[in-house]
C-alpha cells in the first residue's frame, strides 16, 4: 500500500498498548485504515480528537514519533476473476510471488442480505461420506462447522468434502494454520488439478494473531463477488474459527472490555454470526456455503466458542475415533444438519428420514447395551444384536472413509436392519417396511 | 426547534453526542453521514454529553457530524395492513426495501398508503368514547380490524361525526371527536405508539383459563398453555427449539400470530417466508400468512435493533388485542435480546451483573412478559396475548441469568433436554421437569371438564405419575440389572415408554402426526392410560420388552394414520388382539 501525495502525516503518538496506539487527529472516520510506520492499523475508537488505532501486526517497535497516515477507507479487497487460483495474506496481498491482481476495490465486511431476498436452500451437497450424506445431509447455502479435537483429521475430511462437492469455487480462509497444514491444502488442491477453482486467504501461525480477524471478511468478500456477480456456487472453508475467536478475545482484552463467559468478549455471538450468516442461497442461482472448523478443548462443547457457534450454525459435525472399528467416524448422536429436512426424502429416496432415525435409535440402544456390559450386567438377546448392528453400522456407514451414493447408503442400512432385527423392532412406517424390507430378504 | 448535536466520540455503535438543548431518555435521533441518516436511541445523558446507540453500522462516521433529535421515543405505526407483512426490528417493510443487500439508512413507511379499506362504522354520533374505543372496522385478511380512538388520547370525547360505510385509505378522516372543551380531533386509521410503553387500555386482566390448542401433544395434554398465558422454551442448540416454535405457530388456534425472529438464523426466517404463504391454518383453512406478522432481526442484522424488535412485536400484539382478538406472540430467542443488552451495557462501562449481563436484566424480562395476558376490554369483549419465548442458555446450562429470570415470570416451562434430542425423542421436552402452572388453576379445571372431559386432569396427573415412576424404576434397573428387579418393574418401565413413544413423541415432519386436535389427543390418552391401568401376565422380563414394543409399534402406526380411518381402525383391532394375549381380565 502506498501513500498518496499531500496526505497529512501525523507524527505524535500519545498512547501505546500491546495492540493499539492513540494520537490526536481530526476528520477521521470510524473503521478507517491507517499506516503506522508502514504497519497496517484500523480505527477502533474516537473520542473527541483522540483516535485509537488497532495495529494488526502488534505494536512492537513502534516509536512515539512514528509516521501515521490515514487511508480514508475501511479494509478492501480487489475483486475480479483474477482471484481464482491465487494465494493471499490477511490484507489481500498476494503471497504466491505472482503480480497484484486488478479489479474493483470493495470494502470487506459489507452489509447483510435482506432476509426476504434470500432463497430457501434446497440443493443437496453430496460428499459420499455416509456419516454426512445419510445422517447429516448438507445443503448449499448452509453453514456448518466441524467440532473436533485438535488431533482429529478435520482438515483432511474438509478437503475431501470440498473436492467431492460440486461447486464452482472453493475459498479457503486459513486462520492460524500451521505451515504444514497450509502446504497440505496447497498440495491437495494442486494434485486434484482444481487450483484454478480455489482462492486462498491464509494467516499462518507465523503471522501475528490479530491479522486473522481480517481473514473471514476477505474470504467472504471474494465469495460474494463470485456468488452475486457471477452467480456461482461458492464453498468457503474457514479453519480454525477457534483461533479467530481467540484473536477477538486478545483485542477486546487490550481494549479493556469486560469479558463474559470463558474470557470471551460479550459480543462473541454477534461477531461470529456476522461471518456465518454470509452463507446464503441467492435467487439468481449463486450460493455461499460455509464449512468451518471449531477446535475443541477435550471435546468440551459448553465452552463459549463452540457454544455460540452451535447457536449460529445450521448444525455441527462431530468427529470421533470409534475404538470398536479403529476408524474415525462422524458421531451420529452429536452431529446434526439442520437443513437436511429440506432435502432428505425429497431430493433423496422417500425412506431416507425414517431409515436415518431408526438407525440412530438402534445405535443408541447399542450404546445402552454397552453401558450395561461395562457395569457387569448380562445382556439380552436384543442387546447382543444391537451391539453387532452398531459395529457393522459404524464400519460400513459412519466411517469417514466411506464413499458411496445416498441410495447405496439406504440399501446398506436396510440390509443391516434385516440382518439383525425384526420389522417391529425398527419402528418404521409400515409402507416403507412393505416396500424395502421384503426386497432385502429376497436377496 | 428540534434539539441538535454533534458527534463527539465513537466506539463501535455507541456514539457520544454533545447537544445544544433538551433531550429525553430513549429519544430517537438521526446522525448524518454523507447522504445517509443513521437512526439512534438515547441511552444515557451526562451534562451536555448524550450517549446514543446507533441501530446501524457506524463505519466512516466522523467527529462533528450533525445529529438531529426527533422529540419522541422509538414508535411503531399502527393501522390496517400490518398483517402478512415482514418487518425488520424497526418496522421497515423488508419487501419494500430495494436491492439484495440491506442498505444503511434506508427506511420506509410500514403501511400501504394507497390501499382502500372497506370501512364500516361501529360508533354513532353522540357516543361517549375514550382511547381504544371502537369507532369502526375494516376487513383485514378476514380479521375484523377495529379502527380505534388513538391510545395516546387522554380523557373522554363525544363522537361528532362518523364516516359512512365505504372505501377509505388509512389517512382519510373516518371520524371527528370532540373533547370536553369543544375541541375537535380528526381521526384516521393510523396511530403511533412508543414501543417501550405497554398499551393499557383494558378494563381488567383476569386469570387466563381457556386452553390454547397447539396440536402438540406434549404441550396440550401434559403441559397446557392457555389463551393469554406465558411460556418459555429453554434448550441448548440442536434440541429443537425452533422446530417446536414453528410447529406451535403453524397450528395454534389464534387469530393473529406474530413471530419475532430476534437475533437468530436468517435461513429459519426464510423458512417462515417460504412456508407460511403456502400453508393453511388448520382451524380456518385460510393461508397462514394472512394472519401472520413476521418481525425479523436476524443475527447478522444490527445488534441494537434486536432489542427494538421484540418491543415492536409486543406493541403490535397489544394493538390487535385491543380489538378483542386472540394474539399469539413468539420470540426466538430472548437470550439474543439479552445479549444485545449486555453488549451495550458493556460499552457504556456499567458495572456488570452475573455473566456480565446488566444488573436489571431480571426486571426487564419480567416487565416484558407482563405485557402479555388475557384482558377484558372496556366494552366487555375479551382479547389475549399468549407469549412464548425461547431461551438459548449458554452451554446448555439452565443456571444462567436469562433462564433463571425467565423462569420467575413465565407460567409454562417447556424444558428441552439434550439426552432426549440425542436419542431422537422429539419434541425433546423433558416430561418430568416441564410444567404448566395453569393445570392447577380451578378456572382451567372447570373449563377443561366441559371442553374435554371431567376425568381429563386426573388422567393427565396419572400419566405424569407413571412417567415419574418409570424413570425411577429405570434407574433401579440400571443399578441392579435386568434380572435384579421384579418383573413388575419392567412392566412399569415399559408402560412409561408406551406413553413416551405414543403420547409425548410426535413427528413434526409427518403430515398427519404433526397436528393432533384435542379430541384425538383425548382418544389416544384414554386408550394408552387404559392399557397402563391394566395388569399383564408375564413370567420373564425379556418378554415384557418384546410385547410392549409390539404395542408401541401398532400405536405409532395409529398416530401416522388419519383419525378413525380404515387403517386407523384396523391398527386399533390389531392392538386389541395383542392386548388380549396377555391382559389379565378383571
Amino acid at each position: 500500500m502506498t501513500t498518496k501525495a499531500f496526505q497529512k502525516i501525523y507524527t505524535k503518538i500519545t498512547k501505546i498498548t500491546k495492540a493499539t496506539c492513540s494520537l490526536h487527529a481530526s476528520g477521521i472516520g470510524n473503521d478507517e485504515l491507517a499506516l503506522v510506520n508502514g504497519k497496517l492499523a484500523q480505527v477502533v475508537k474516537i473520542l473527541g480528537d483522540e483516535v485509537t488505532l488497532q495495529v494488526f501486526e502488534g505494536t512492537e517497535g513502534i516509536p512515539t514519533d512514528a509516521e501515521i497516515v490515514f487511508l480514508g477507507k475501511a479494509p478492501t479487497l480487489k475483486v475480479s476473476d483474477q482471484l481464482a487460483g491465487r494465494f493471499f495474506n490477511a490484507f489481500g496481498d498476494p503471497i504466491d510471488d505472482r503480480p497484484e491482481i486488478e479489479g474493483e476495490e470493495r470494502e470487506i465486511g459489507g452489509p447483510s442480505v435482506n432476509p426476504v431476498r434470500r432463497k430457501q436452500p434446497s440443493e443437496l451437497i453430496a460428499t459420499g461420506i455416509a456419516g454426512i450424506d445419510l445422517n447429516n445431509t448438507l445443503v448449499s447455502g448452509q453453514k456448518i462447522p466441524f467440532f473436533a479435537d485438535p488431533d482429529q483429521p478435520y482438515n483432511e475430511v474438509m478437503a475431501n468434502v470440498a473436492l467431492r462437492a460440486k461447486t464452482d469455487k472453493i475459498i479457503l480462509g486459513g486462520m492460524g494454520l500451521t505451515n504444514d497444514d497450509y502446504l497440505y491444502f496447497k498440495n491437495v488442491f494442486n494434485n486434484a488439478g482444481v487450483l484454478d477453482r480455489i482462492v486462498s486467504f491464509v494467516n499462518t501461525t507465523e503471522d501475528p494473531p490479530v491479522e486473522r480477524l481480517l481473514i473471514p471478511d476477505m474470504a467472504l468478500t471474494a465469495a460474494e463477488y463470485f456468488a452475486v456477480d457471477k452467480n456461482e456456487k461458492v464453498l468457503v472453508l474457514l479453519t480454525d474459527m477457534t483461533l479467530y475467536a481467540d484473536a477477538l478475545a486478545i483485542v477486546s482484552n487490550r481494549m479493556d472490555q469486560i469479558p463474559s463467559k470463558d474470557s470471551m468478549p460479550g459480543s462473541l455471538y454477534s461477531d461470529l454470526a456476522k461471518i456465518y450468516e454470509k452463507a446464503v442461497q441467492f435467487p439468481a442461482g449463486g450460493s455461499i456455503t460455509i464449512i468451518a472448523v471449531t477446535t475443541l478443548s477435550g471435546g468440551d462443547i459448553t465452552h463459549a466458542i463452540p457454544d455460540n457457534t452451535g447457536y449460529i450454525t445450521e448444525g455441527q459435525l462431530f468427529l470421533r475415533r470409534d475404538s470398536d472399528i479403529g476408524k474415525v467416524i462422524v458421531d451420529p448422536f452429536r452431529s446434526l444438519s439442520r437443513l437436511k429436512q429440506l432435502v432428505i426424502g425429497i431430493k433423496t429416496r422417500e425412506d431416507h428420514p425414517q431409515v436415518m432415525n431408526a438407525a440412530v435409535r438402534l445405535y443408541a440402544d447399542a450404546a445402552n447395551a454397552k453401558t450395561k456390559l461395562e457395569n457387569g450386567f448380562d445382556l439380552t438377546d436384543y442387546d447382543e444384536r444391537a451391539l453387532a448392528f452398531a459395529k457393522d453400522y459404524s464400519d460400513r456407514l459412519l466411517a469417514i472413509d466411506v464413499n458411496i451414493d445416498t441410495t447405496a447408503m439406504l440399501d446398506t442400512a436396510w440390509k443391516l436392519f434385516a440382518k439383525y432385527f425384526s420389522p417391529t423392532e425398527v419402528n418404521i412406517k409400515q409402507e416403507f417396511i412393505d416396500k424395502y424390507w421384503k426386497q432385502k430378504q429376497h436377496e | 426547534m428540534p434539539t441538535k448535536g454533534k458527534v463527539k466520540g465513537i466506539v463501535s455503535n455507541l456514539v457520544t453526542v454533545s447537544v445544544d438543548g433538551a433531550v429525553s431518555q430513549n429519544e430517537i435521533c438521526f446522525i448524518e453521514l454523507g447522504s445517509e441518516k443513521l437512526m439512534a436511541e438515547v441511552l444515557k445523558v451526562n451534562g451536555s454529553d448524550v450517549f446514543v446507540q446507533v441501530f446501524e453500522s457506524t463505519r466512516g462516521l466522523k467527529i462533528d457530524n450533525e445529529v438531529t433529535f426527533e422529540g419522541h421515543m422509538l414508535e411503531v405505526i399502527l393501522g390496517p395492513g400490518l398483517l402478512s407483512k415482514n418487518f425488520d426490528g424497526l418496522q421497515n417493510d423488508l419487501n419494500k426495501l430495494t436491492g439484495i443487500f440491506l442498505k444503511r439508512g434506508e427506511r420506509n413507511f410500514p403501511l400501504d398508503e394507497d390501499k382502500k379499506w372497506n370501512f364500516k362504522p361501529i360508533a354513532q354520533v353522540g357516543d361517549e368514547v375514550e382511547a381504544a374505543s371502537w369507532l369502526g372496522e375494516v376487513d383485514e385478511n378476514h380479521q375484523p380490524h377495529k379502527i380505534m380512538v388513538p391510545f395516546v388520547m387522554e380523557g373522554s370525547y363525544k363522537v361528532k361525526s362518523i364516516a359512512p360505510a365505504g372505501e377509505y385509505t388509512i389517512s382519510e378522516t373516518i371520524a371527528i371527536i370532540t373533547d370536553a372543551h369543544g375541541k375537535d380531533f380528526e381521526i384516521n386509521m393510523i396511530q403511533k405508539w412508543p414501543v417501550k410503553k405497554a398499551i393499557n387500555v383494558h378494563a381488567e386482566k383476569p386469570r387466563p383459563y381457556k386452553l390454547l390448542e397447539t396440536g402438540v401433544r406434549v404441550i396440550d395434554t401434559a403441559n397446557p398453555i392457555v389463551e393469554g398465558g406465558t411460556g418459555f422454551i429453554p434448550g441448548a442448540f440442536g434440541t429443537g427449539k425452533t422446530v417446536l416454535q414453528h410447529a406451535i405457530s403453524k397450528q395454534a388456534e389464534a387469530d393473529i400470530v406474530i413471530m419475532a425472529a430476534c437475533g437468530e438464523r436468517a435461513n429459519e426466517v426464510v423458512e417462515l417466508f417460504v412456508e407460511f404463504p403456502e400453508l393453511k391454518d388448520p382451524h380456518t383453512g385460510r393461508f397462514l400468512m394472512e394472519r401472520t406478522i413476521i418481525v425479523a432481526n436476524t443475527s447478522n442484522m444490527p445488534v441494537a435493533a434486536r432489542e427494538a424488535s421484540v418491543y415492536t412485536a409486543m406493541t403490535i400484539a397489544e394493538y390487535y388485542r385491543a380489538m378483542g382478538l386472540r394474539v399469539l406472540l413468539m420470540a426466538d430467542s430472548t437470550s439474543r435480546w439479552a445479549q444485545a443488552l449486555r453488549e451495550m451495557s458493556n460499552r457504556m462501562e456499567e458495572l456488570p451483573g452475573q455473566d456480565a449481563f446488566p444488573m436489571d436484566l431480571s426486571a426487564i424480562i419480567a416487565n416484558f412478559y407482563s405485557r402479555s395476558g388475557f384482558v377484558k376490554l372496556k366494552n366487555k369483549q375479551t382479547g389475549s396475548i399468549t407469549f412464548i419465548g425461547t431461551v438459548s442458555p449458554a452451554g446448555g446450562n439452565l443456571k444462567e441469568p436469562v433462564t433463571e429470570s425467565t423462569k420467575k415470570v413465565a407460567r409454562c416451562y417447556f424444558g428441552l433436554e439434550q439426552a432426549r434430542a440425542d436419542s431422537k425423542r422429539y419434541p425433546a421436552i423433558n416430561p418430568i421437569e416441564s410444567y404448566s402452572k395453569y393445570i392447577e388453576y380451578p378456572e382451567f379445571d372447570e373449563y377443561i371438564s366441559e371442553r374435554i372431559s371431567p376425568q381429563w386432569i386426573s388422567m393427565v396427573n396419572d400419566m405424569r405419575t407413571l412417567l415419574q415412576r418409570g424413570k425411577e424404576v429405570q434407574e433401579q434397573i440400571n443399578i441392579l440389572g435386568d434380572d435384579g428387579v421384579p418383573v413388575d418393574y419392567h412392566i412399569t418401565f415399559w408402560k412409561s415408554e408406551l406413553i413416551d413413544f405414543v403420547i409425548l413423541q410426535q413427528d413434526a415432519f409427518d403430515d398427519i402426526d404433526a397436528v393432533t386436535p384435542i379430541e384425538r389427543q383425548h382418544y389416544m390418552l384414554k386408550l394408552i392410560m387404559d392399557i397402563c391401568k391394566s395388569d399383564f401376565n408375564f413370567v420373564n422380563f425379556t418378554d415384557v420388552m418384546d410385547y410392549f414394543k409390539r404395542i408401541i409399534n401398532v400405536c405409532k402406526q395409529m398416530n401416522y394414520s388419519e383419525f378413525h380411518s380404515q387403517a386407523f381402525e384396523s391398527y386399533h383391532n390389531e392392538l386389541q388382539n395383542i392386548l388380549a394375549e396377555r391382559k389379565i381380565k378383571q
